[in-house]
């Protein structure tokens, strides 16, 4: 693998609130390999939303990307001008949100949705268009695809929506997936199945997916690498397997705490004390400092870069400064 | 986005405190500026006795169509000018807003009262009555207000209960409409259904627990459809039929002015930007009012 | 499914229009001017006897219900009756005279309404406090704000007499008036092509017709304005433009059409109050229309004129109350399950 599909390097985006600057996404570094599945864990509004957004370059008045670079495939999207990113987006890059019903537009029919991706993207028109948009129902397992074809948003049922949307946004055959938390709308059997469509389009396709979070389970059991963020930058990333067995950072630390294992009742449920940090007004030091149970003093006194530790794994805290002491990988003030 | 929510979320946790509501709107310098004009015209009109320089029916004929007071051709007794008659304008509209906020309010409380009241009702007891007070909306809504007012008016004569009774004809509708639908809402309520578990009598529950909860938005569209009446009633007194001709009235000075509107301009004009001018201040003011008190209904 | 949906609506239009009727009838008939005497008034001295025998042939000695009874057979088939303040004339001969009149000025006031506040709620929408939502805001709030007759004769004041730009009253020049085909000016004069008439026809329906449109287009804009602020913030907007589709199509296609839906409703309220507003609006500029037709008929006790002009208007309400549902149920599919 000579280099990351998509290689995100210290983007940051602000927002202008009535009470100041949100600097919402801070700095936050993520590479995503051709065909792999990177999950970006952490609580709401810690901006993994705004992430995805600001990779799309969908985000909007009063939010403004202020600055790093988002490598897609050799290029920067952050120097591409709006009409470059709208031949891109739906095509080669595609983003399906968290609720279904609110982001299929409920006054056209379902066909009408697929089609005009297809048709904008120069991929099919007319009744081949109709036939490519058969088949993609079809592949995404939903019933009786021609009737649904005509079909409206509110006739559907919750899976099947996220259905249509998966269908709307893999009929370009991109090369990156971003689901924004694609299971979180709907109850646990409708996200086992989501989930192993998205699992077969990843094998079928070499889709590389960005799968945003909060679900732990849903981490564990579909992705390669998962990086975890918190008030607006990525405190660790590693490969699954390793940050569920053996997370490093205080945070992911208390959240893998948080999450009940089976046949272990006998592990206690440890929440994390304390809350989010105030986004417009933040401390110097490290974010984590307040609710941290191994908090030192420098970690109040300034932000601890991201230290390497080993293949794939960083981790943004000084417990790990003397560990692996390779040069720091980015550093934020 | 977890930023957009949380600033909403503070808005209406202030808002939700009277102190914070007040606050909020004495915020809005649009809405308190269009507020105070409107306590100034009701002052005018309240004082008008003792502020007019003239009688407002007295007649000048020495000064008819007198011009206002930036014209070379001015006389300087009369402010505004004069109309045919030679009657003062400044006093005559000084009294017209007597009249229109008079009647504003007193139609817009009538209105107010019978069609929230009613809207309660069918709200919460639905049934037959609900029903056929649909049927009677339904009916209403297709008479056009002014062939009503025309004939009453034309049968009764200048008649200011007729007046009243004419404009509050189809104003109620509204009211009734928004009673009735918040009340459809708040009977499924949880607060409802505690009171009513309580042991709480029907007439209890609809004036201590829901009528509170109710009052925001009738008292916006109380001020919004003042709006409306002031110019229905300024219409129907241009047409000659709405306040006796005895009594000065923006829209009869309108209409007394329309046949010397290619010269003596200003007799037509002056009443119309009074009417403007009250209308827009009571608009602007129930906006602020809606963006404070009920969000929900909020345009932005 | 579309019969059912017309059948139904239709069907609530009946009590609607009984209800309508039996309320100008009322009034009408408790109104203490007496048509009959109206009529003979001129004549001079009248004796009782000439007095009743003219009421008994308009049939007004029989009891109310009776009366009712007669007008409501009669009023189906569009049999109104004589006018008591046109020599008698039939009513309907009447009311067909002036209705196109009426309907091409309202059809103008809405069509400059509509194409002038959906365009411009939609550009005030996208750039939220910007200059265009500003001003456009002020415009708005000024156009409800003013009293339609107001707004006519300052209309009528600049434009007519000071500038001289257009006529201030009447529908067309004298001698200019095209072949009637439909009545309605404007199309007799495309259909015959004549340009001068066609030119003297709009001249004379912009001023009535601004006058009457700017209350409507006030609030339509805002309509528009709030709903396209709401849809743009859905989530499928997003979703949308995640599709790589040109901003064009997301604000042009996906967030009209949603936001035409509450739209819709208001366009039929503001609509119903137009033609209220035509009568004042025709007094003002002496437009041969069915508003002045009503006002002036009023005021002379000719019940069965003004009982037809309320029954067209009522029509026309409920006509257009079924458009507004039918045009909802075009826009969204939601509805249509019902």
């Amino acid at each position: 693998m000579s280099r990351p599909l998509l290689d995100v390097r210290e983007l940051s985006t602000q927002f202008s609130t009535y009470r100041g600057l949100l600097p919402a996404v801070d700095g936050v570094d993520l590479s995503v390999e051709s065909g792999e599945t990177l999950a970006l864990v952490g609580e709401s509004g810690c901006g993994k939303s705004v992430t995805a957004l600001s990779i799309m370059r969908l985000v909007r008045r009063p939010g403004r990307i202020v600055g790093g670079e988002t490598w897609f495939d050799g290029e920067d999207l952050l120097r591409k001008s709006q009409a470059e990113m709208r031949q891109l987006r739906g095509d080669r890059i595609a983003m399906v949100f968290q609720d279904p019903l609110s982001t299929l537009n409920p006054t056209f029919s379902v066909e009408n949705q697929i089609v005009e991706s297809l048709r904008i993207h120069g991929v099919a028109r007319g009744s081949a268009a109709r036939e490519h948009s058969v088949s993609l129902l079809e592949a995404m397992g939903i019933p009786a695809a021609p009737e649904r074809l005509r079909s409206y948003p509110h006739e559907l049922s919750g899976g099947m929506r996220q259905r249509v949307m998966l269908a709307i946004a893999v009929s370009c055959e991109p090369e990156l997936l971003i689901a924004d938390e694609p299971t979180t709308a709907l109850d646990v059997t409708l996200q086992a199945q989501i989930m192993d469509l998205l699992a077969a389009l990843k094998q079928e396709r070499r889709l590389a997916i960005l799968l945003i979070t909060h679900d732990l389970g849903v981490v564990s059991q579909f992705s390669d690498r998962a990086a975890v963020m918190y008030a607006g930058h990525i405190v660790e990333q590693a490969p699954v397997r390793a940050l569920l067995e053996e997370p490093l950072h205080p945070y992911a630390r208390g959240l893998l705490r948080c999450v009940p294992r089976l046949g272990r009742p006998d592990i206690p449920l440890t929440p994390i004390e304390g809350s989010v940090p105030d986004m417009v007004n933040l401390p110097p030091g490290c974010r984590f400092a307040p609710r941290c149970p191994e908090v030192m003093e420098r970690c109040w006194e300034s932000m601890p870069p991201l230290y390497d530790q080993g293949p794939g794994r960083i981790v943004r805290c000084y417990l790990f400064e003397a560990a692996e002491q390779a040069a720091p990988a980015q550093g934020t003030a | 986005m977890a930023e957009r929510v949380s600033e909403e979320e503070e808005l209406e946790s202030v808002a939700a405190t009277t102190p914070g509501m007040l606050r909020l709107l004495l915020g809005n310098r649009v809405a308190v500026t269009a507020g105070l004009v409107v306590i100034a015209f009701f002052a005018i009109g309240l004082l008008a006795g003792v502020l007019t320089p003239h009688d407002p029916n007295a007649q000048h004929p020495e000064a008819i169509r007198a011009a206002p007071f930036w014209r070379a051709d001015a006389d300087a007794r009369f402010l505004l000018g004069t109309d045919s008659l030679g009657r003062d304008l400044l006093s005559r509209m000084m009294y017209g807003a007597r009249v229109s906020i008079l009647l504003g309010v007193v139609v817009v409380l009538l209105t107010l009262v019978v069609g929230a009241g009613l809207g309660m009702l069918a709200g919460y007891f639905r049934g037959r009555f609900d029903v056929v007070m649909s049927r009677v909306v339904d009916t209403l809504l297709a008479f056009p207000f002014l062939i009503f007012a025309l004939a009453i008016m034309a049968a009764t004569g200048p008649n200011l209960v007729a007046l009243v009774l004419a404009l509050a004809f189809k104003g109620w509708v509204d009211f009734y409409r928004v009673a009735r639908g918040d009340v459809l809402a708040a009977r499924a309520a949880d607060y409802v259904t505690a009171a009513r578990g309580l042991g709480a009598s029907t007439p209890h529950i609809l004036l201590r627990e829901i009528l509170p909860n109710i009052v925001p938005p009738l008292i916006v569209l109380a001020t919004l459809r003042m709006a409306t009446i002031i110019i229905a009633e300024a219409s129907l007194s241009f047409l000659g039929i709405g306040v006796p001709p005895s009594i000065p009235a923006w829209g009869t000075m309108v209409a007394d002015g329309r046949a010397d509107v290619g010269s003596a301009w200003w007799i037509a004009t002056f009443p119309g930007l009074a009417i403007l001018a009250l209308v827009l201040s009571v608009n602007l003011f129930g906006e602020g009012l809606r963006d404070v008190l009920d969000p929900r209904m909020r345009k932005t | 499914m579309w019969g059912r949906f017309f059948a139904q609506r239709l069907l609530q239009l009946i009590p609607v229009l009984v209800g309508v009727s039996f309320i100008v009838f009322l009034t009408m008939h408790l109104t203490p001017g007496d048509p009959v005497e109206h009529m003979l008034g001129q004549a001079g001295r009248i004796t009782q006897e000439q007095i009743d025998e003219l009421r008994a042939h308009y049939g007004l000695d029989r009891p109310l219900i009776v009366q009712y009874g007669r007008f409501l057979r009669n009023a189906a088939v569009g049999n109104f009756g004589p006018s008591y303040s046109h020599q008698g004339r039939d009513v309907g001969a009447v009311v067909a005279e002036r209705f196109p009149a009426t309907l091409e000025l309202t059809l103008f006031a809405f069509l400059v309404a509509i194409l002038f506040a959906i365009p411009a709620g939609v550009v005030a929408s996208l750039r939220p406090q910007g200059t265009f939502d500003r001003t456009a805001t002020v415009a708005a709030l000024l156009g409800i704000s003013m009293p339609g007759f107001w707004l006519g004769i300052v209309l009528m004041m600049v434009f007519g007499l000071r500038l001289g730009w257009l006529p201030i009253s009447g529908r067309i020049e004298l001698g200019l008036a095209p072949l009637p085909t439909t009545g309605l000016n404007t199309v007799d004069a495309l259909v015959a092509a004549d340009g001068a008439a066609l030119w003297s026809a709009v001249k004379h329906l912009i001023l009535p017709g601004l006058a009457m449109a700017a209350p409507m287009a006030a609030m339509v804009m805002r309509m528009v304005r709030s709903s396209m602020i709401g849809v743009l913030g859905q989530d499928y907007i997003q979703f949308a433009r995640a599709k790589g589709l040109p901003e064009r199509t997301v604000v042009g296609k996906h967030a009209l059409r949603n936001a035409l839906i509450p739209t819709v409703n208001i366009v039929a309220l503001q609509t119903g109050l137009l033609l209220s507003g035509n009568m004042i609006i025709e007094t003002v500029f002496q437009y041969p229309g069915l508003g002045k037709l009503a006002v002036d008929a009023i005021a002379a006790a000719d019940y069965p004129l003004v009982q037809a002009v309320v029954l067209i208007y009522a029509i026309s309400y409920v006509l257009l109350n079924l458009g507004a549902d039918a045009l909802h149920a075009v826009l969204d599919p939601r509805v249509r399950a019902a």
